[in-house]
């Protein structure tokens, strides 16, 4: 495919998206009966630094041409996360459909979704900065590491170069730094660096006749391993209230207070 | 599966006369993904964009409603009754229905939306000529022009057949010169164009497409409204109005015909606005009744608290059932169309205004559904509800309007009355038979009923009963009074509300019952609530109503016989609505929302 607007012959981009169907952010949440996990009888929704991370992948598309593929594993109903996103303007989605992708390690998936992939090269694979269910931001980072590229954490910016990319990173305390780096590259991105885009009517009918591949658990079981990851035990926190009564003189009574707040609430 | 719809041409009106085949009926159930897409972009652009410039829009800041329209457009939102090559996205009425409902949230942007996708752009859409359409309506559905519709004058709303606005051939043949005013204009303020109903040579009634900027032509100030102030509403001034004959849409003298089909989807569009509504408010109330405390608890622990929060979710899902059916009914009917046959539009129209009946009964419940919820909303809020800083206030004020526009609820009671009435007479519809056939059997008198252990067999012995008693009211209304029912209003108005009962109890029940199919006893628990729920109070109406004509139409041993046949028809085990109130409310709460 040629850019539509550039010197260069080779399209740079050609970025896969890992996508991940995450309980609805004000879905109340039930324990299934096991306790170990929450009950499937809720509205599902887009993680939502993915949904950034598919905006940016579009933004780049546009700026530069290429193409856009996004990735999920889940069970049937997180197909939905995919039709969104060809909606909003992806050329193809790879579902790793199986029940057994919910609560599987972010090692297994990585290695799910590199085996998945093994036909397609990639120059770029953004994924969310972290998932909203279980939140260990691991994926992306071991999926470069499966991969053999490059990686970056907590993208703000995405900036093309001649020897590659330049990115802007979020560290602690307002800082950022920006690496240069090579491709291919894994990128894991920050919530809130575009603005999201709404799927047009148009989008929405297009997405149906966009090319969507299943793969089976069979198809890359010989890549994934044991389940590295298992959940004891879910529990919602027990609000417990304690009234306890300072006594003494005046003084004595500021002093314990104060000490209360220092080192047991540790608001001072 | 056993529960896909399956379509069937139904004909408009036929709930009244034969048992509903559920299947037969769309539900919301039946959404597809591509629809579940659609609202959620406008579930998001509500959020997003509509939402945080509400107060904006309430100063009538027209500058940003227009903004709104414009982005919409490009999502394609308002154009899905423009067909393709006019720049439309053009699907079904289901689609059309699910953003009207999910945009329509708060009253001010709901009703400059509606106006400008629904009753400003249709008129073109099915009456324009190929020209007409390539000028305006590219320009209407990219957003670019905002549209206006221009029926009622000062004096005459309900009656606007009658208007004074007078058009009269330019000696040169090339204008219309239109003289008069329009009043009550939505979007007046900022529309580009307006479709303007005149009268050819003070008689024959006649539409005309009136571009803003045409010599002659101004609008006059914004009236100062009850509610929905961040919609414009004011008059036209048509004064000698120049306006190119090829700006003449339809037919002289036949203006009646687009005026009424485009009610027809104004009302059933109007029906889903009133459902966005309804979620808000219910969203509200929800969130209040559980913060708010009182006798160290929330009052949403109370019970009294509780029902109204029921009742409101009953409400939506009435709604949502009788929109999405009749829709449903629309979207199989318009599916046999050849879309591109010359007559195709004509076909598009008719096959609409057989459910005219359908939409009248939409209208009307869903606006007296979400004026009960908007007050009941003021009533969790107490004192917080009377006062404008917060949600309950405006929403009430904002509410009112459905009752009013769109032809007043009074004239849609007759208009479902009538419509009934008149295609009995032409025999298009089998009523006359069916209340004949009632009668022997009710004369034949009382029989076992058949064993139907199957569930929610009592409820539809309730539906079949109302079903009954409305053919037998109508029956006996119309031997009394003949011809001359049109003019007993009292009586037309009880039979409307009877049959309106009838078709929401009858789409509750179907509803449940395919939820039953698919899902289950436990998922469709929530549903058989709802429905056992709406039905306890519905049924009341029916019973009600039925009395009051009775004892106007009949007397002694007729008045007899006919109260001993209802209260056979009402010889049901009472429902405990109690129960079904206190686990639908019990359901909500913790959804935070109305979901089913
Ligand atoms: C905010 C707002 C926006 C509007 N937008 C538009 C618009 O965009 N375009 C447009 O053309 N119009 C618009 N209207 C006008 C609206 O459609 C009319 O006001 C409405 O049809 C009622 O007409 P009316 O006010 O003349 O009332 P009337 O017809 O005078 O009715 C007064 C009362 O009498 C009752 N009544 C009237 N006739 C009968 C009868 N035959 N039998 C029994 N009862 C009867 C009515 O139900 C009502 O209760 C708008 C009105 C408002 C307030």
């Amino acid at each position: 495919m040629l850019r539509p607007n550039g010197p260069v012959a080779r399209c740079w981009v050609k970025i896969l998206v890992c996508m991940k169907q995450v309980p609805q952010k004000d879905a109340p949440l039930k324990l299934n009966e096991g306790g170990t996990w929450i009950r499937e009888d809720v509205s599902y929704e887009v993680n939502e630094p993915d949904a950034y991370a598919l905006e940016e992948a579009l933004r780049q598309k546009e700026k530069h041409g290429g193409e856009v593929v996004v990735i999920t594993a889940g069970p049937a109903r997180a197909q939905q996360v995919l039709r969104e996103a060809l909606a909003k303007g992806a050329d193809r989605a790879i579902h790793l459909e199986d029940d057994r992708f919910v609560g599987l390690d972010a090692f297994n998936v990585a290695r799910a979704f590199a085996a998945a992939i093994k036909e397609d090269a990639f120059d770029l694979i953004f994924t969310g900065l972290q998932s909203d269910d279980y939140g260990y931001a691991q994926t992306g980072v071991l999926l470069a590491e499966l991969m053999g590229w490059p990686h970056a954490t907590i993208i703000m910016q995405i900036e093309k170069k001649d020897s590659g990319i330049r990115v802007k990173r979020e560290l602690e305390a307002g800082f950022f730094q920006f690496v240069e780096m090579p491709l291919p590259a894994v990128l894991t991105i920050q919530s809130g660096i575009n603005k999201l885009r709404y799927a047009t009517l148009i989008g929405i009918k297009q997405a149906k006749n966009k090319p969507m591949r299943k793969v089976s658990w069979d198809d890359v079981s010989g890549a994934v391993g044991e389940n590295l990851q298992k959940v004891e035990k879910l529990y919602v926190p027990q609000k417990t209230k304690k009234t306890e009564y300072l006594e003494g003189s005046p003084a004595e009574v500021a002093k314990k207070l104060v000490d209360k707040l220092r080192n047991e609430v540790r608001v001072l | 599966m056993a529960s896909t719809t399956s379509k069937r041409k139904i004909a408009g009106g036929s709930f009244l006369i034969e048992e509903t085949n559920p299947r037969e009926v769309f539900t919301p159930e039946d959404f597809t993904e591509e629809h579940l897409q659609i609202a959620k972009t406008a579930e998001e652009f509500y959020v997003n964009e509509i939402l945080p410039n509400a107060d904006k829009i309430e100063q009538k800041d027209f500058s940003v409603t227009r903004g709104l329209l414009k982005k919409l457009a490009e999502l394609g939102l308002t154009s899905v009754d423009v067909p393709e090559q006019y720049g439309g996205t053009d699907m079904d009425k289901v689609t059309s229905s699910i953003i009207a409902e999910n945009i329509s949230r708060s009253g001010s942007f709901s009703v400059s939306f509606g106006a400008h996708v629904g009753i400003g752009t249709l008129p073109i859409v099915w009456f324009g000529t190929e020209e007409q359409k390539q000028k305006y309506l590219t320009k209407i559905a990219s957003g670019e022009w905002i549209s206006a519709y221009a029926l009622s004058e000062s004096s005459s709303g309900s009656d606007a057949l009658n208007c004074r606005a007078k058009a009269v051939l330019s000696p040169d043949g090339k204008h219309y010169i239109l003289n008069g005013e329009k009043m009550w204009i939505t979007n007046a303020g900022f529309a580009d164009v307006f479709i303007v109903f005149a009268k050819v040579d003070g008689e024959k009634f006649s539409a005309f497409i009136v571009e803003r900027n045409s010599p002659g032509f101004a609008v006059g100030a914004e009236e100062h409204k009850l509610g929905i102030r961040g919609s414009s509403t004011a008059p036209l001034i048509l004064n000698d109005c120049k306006v190119p004959v090829e700006n003449l849409l339809g037919d002289i003298g036949k203006g009646h015909i687009i005026a009424f089909n485009i009610l027809n989807v104004g009302r059933f569009k109007l029906g889903a606005a009133c459902i966005g509504g309804a979620h808000e408010s219910l969203k509200h109330s929800i969130q209040w009744a559980k913060d708010r405390k009182a006798f160290g608890k929330t009052i949403a622990d109370f019970g009294l608290i509780r029902e109204k929060i029921a009742q409101m979710a009953v409400g939506i899902y009435a709604g949502e059932s009788l929109v999405y059916r009749t829709v449903g009914m629309m979207d199989a009917a318009l599916s046999e169309i050849d879309k591109s046959a010359p007559d195709a539009t004509r076909e598009i129209r008719k096959a609409i205004e057989e459910y005219a009946v359908e939409c009248s009964i939409i209208k009307v419940w869903a606006s007296e559904m979400l004026d009960g919820i908007v007050d009941e909303t003021v009533q969790i809020y107490g004192s917080y509800g009377y006062v404008e800083e917060y949600p309950a206030e405006r929403a009430y004020r904002d509410s009112r309007i459905n009752r009013i526009f769109e032809g007043t609820n009074e004239i849609n009671r007759l208009i479902i009355t009538g419509w009934l009435m008149k295609r009995a007479m032409s025999g298009q519809l089998a009523l006359l038979p069916a209340i004949k056939r009632l009668m022997d059997e009710v004369m034949s008198g009382p029989s076992m009923p058949e064993e139907d252990d199957r569930p929610l067999a009592a409820e539809r012995a309730i539906v079949a009963s109302a079903r009954k008693l409305s053919l037998l009211i109508a029956g006996a209304a119309s031997q009394k009074y003949m011809q001359a029912l049109v003019d007993k209003q009292e009586v037309m108005g009880a039979i409307a509300d009877m049959v309106i009962e009838t078709y929401a109890m009858d789409t509750c029940v179907a509803r449940a019952e395919r939820l039953l199919a698919a899902k289950g006893e436990a998922g469709a628990s929530l549903a058989v609530a709802m429905t056992r729920a709406y039905l306890s109070g519905s049924m009341a109406i029916v019973e009600r109503m039925a009395k009051k004509v009775m004892a106007d139409v009949a007397e002694g041993d007729m008045l007899r016989t006919q109260m001993s046949i209802l209260r056979r028809l009402t010889k049901y085990e009472p429902i405990n609505v109690i129960a079904a109130q206190e686990q639908i409310a019990a359901k909500v709460l913790e959804q935070g929302k109305y979901i089913l």
